[in-house]
Order: C-alpha cells, then sequence, then structure tokens
C-alpha cells in the first residue's frame, strides 16, 4: 500500500494508520506534526501552510514511492495539510507498516526528513504579537552570507532573516 | 523571449503576484532565469530552486517557451 495526499482538509489520524494496518504488519511506526506554539521565543498563534499543490504532490508521491523501497516493501501513507491551522492542531500524519519495526521506523524517518527538504510546501507564523512571517529553515545559508568576506564584521546586515525551523514535526 | 513564472511564499509577498512574467535571451537556462529573477528585486531572497514542469531543474537546463516553470525560495514543510 503506497498512499499520499496534499490538502486542505483536516488529517483523520487513525485513518492514515489504518491504510497500512496488513495482518502481516507486525509493527507500524508513525509520525504527527501538529503546529507548537512557540518558535524562538516567540508566541505562536496559528500556521498558514501554501503550496504549489500539484508539484507537491508529485514529490510526495515519490517520496512515498521511494520510502517503501527502502522499508523493504513497507506499506506507507503520508498526509500533508495545507492552509491555517492553529496551535495543536495535525499538519503532517505518516505512517509505515512492515513485518518488523526497523524497516517500519526507516521508512517513516525518510518521509519526514524528505518531506522537510523537497517538498513544496512554506509555513508562515502568526506570532501573539500580530505579525507574521515565513519562515526559512535552519540550516539555509543565503547567498548574502554566504558572499560575505570572512572577516566581515558579526553584525554584518543579511538580505533574510533566518528563523530556525518550527511547528509541525 | 517571455517567460512566465509561478511565485510562492516570500516570492509572491516581495513581487505582490502570483506570477511574474520575465523577458529573458533565447534560449535561457535555468541559472540565466534566475538572474533575471533576481534583478527584479533587492528584497528577494537569494538563489531559489527553479521547478520545470514540475520537476527541480539544474542550473544548466534550458527553458523553452512551453514549460510550466516555478520558483521555489526555501521550503520549510512537516
Amino acid at each position: 500500500m503506497m498512499y499520499s495526499h496534499v490538502g486542505p482538509e483536516p488529517v483523520d489520524v487513525s485513518a492514515v494508520i489504518d491504510l497500512v494496518r496488513a495482518p502481516g504488519n507486525g509493527g507500524i511506526a508513525t509520525f504527527i506534526g501538529t503546529v507548537r506554539d512557540r518558535a524562538d521565543g516567540s508566541a505562536v498563534v496559528g500556521l498558514e501552510y501554501t503550496a504549489y499543490v500539484e508539484m507537491a504532490r508529485r514529490e510526495l508521491r515519490k517520496i512515498v514511492f521511494e520510502a517503501a523501497g527502502i522499508g523493504s516493501d513497507a506499506d506507507v501513507a503520508a498526509v500533508h495539510r495545507i492552509g491555517q491551522l492553529v496551535v495543536g492542531e495535525v499538519s503532517v500524519v505518516i505512517a509505515a507498516g512492515h513485518a518488523h519495526r526497523a524497516p517500519a521506523f526507516g521508512a517513516c524517518r525518510y518521509i519526514i526528513e524528505e518531506i522537510k527538504r523537497r517538498v513544496p510546501i512554506w509555513k508562515m507564523e502568526h506570532y501573539a504579537s500580530g505579525d507574521s512571517e515565513w519562515v526559512v529553515p535552519s540550516g539555509v545559508i543565503t547567498e548574502a552570507v554566504a558572499a560575505a568576506p570572512t572577516d566581515a564584521p558579526t553584525d554584518a546586515p543579511t538580505a533574510t532573516p533566518v528563523t530556525a525551523t518550527t511547528g509541525g514535526g | 523571449m517571455d517567460i512566465t513564472v509561478r511565485l510562492f511564499a516570500s516570492y509572491a509577498d516581495v513581487l505582490g503576484s502570483s506570477h511574474a512574467t520575465l523577458t529573458v535571451s533565447d534560449p535561457v537556462t535555468v541559472a540565466g532565469l534566475r538572474a533575471a529573477l533576481s534583478a527584479m528585486s533587492p528584497r528577494l531572497a537569494p538563489r531559489p530552486l527553479i521547478a520545470v514542469n514540475e520537476e527541480y531543474a539544474d542550473d544548466d537546463q534550458f527553458i523553452s517557451s512551453g514549460d510550466e516553470v516555478a520558483v521555489i525560495p526555501p521550503v520549510s514543510g512537516g
């Protein structure tokens, strides 16, 4: 079983897990991402996920296919929600079922890591202060930073504010 | 030639639209398109990925007038 979806509908966690239940699957690994109430010390009231929907669906479908192979023919299902979410709501659910736990964990982990690396979905954080900001994932070096000479003062301005990856796993 | 690109997230905000049309040399590569894009505003996040027909494209890939082209700033799903 391979299933993937990107859409605005609230995610039914149990339904996603049920997709990978099978008599031969002695282990099911799951990852559930939810909206966290803080980011870098700022109170967060909600997130807005926007996507290049057609490509996001295509990319997630590829990731799920790859994960099924990595997991030695694991059954895998992954759903990512988009739109406006409030604190505590589920943004992503991944379930991987296999006869044994190691391939199930491996497939589940692979899917969430690859989602964060390459599925064209972006989140904007809405803060309690009323401000909002697009999240720039941690580890992303902007060209302005990368091009700065090594002896540049540490307070040199950069083109883009960098915030840590937050919320939703 | 004119290439219309789809914009998302910070790019759509900075340029105030979900699309932008760039006039570029023909033929043009992904790297050439990116250079034309960055000239549009100093406030655009540098070096976004470019997708052609819903697939990530390499810098030296050529873009044809009928291709669906999208600008992909660093993703933050999950």
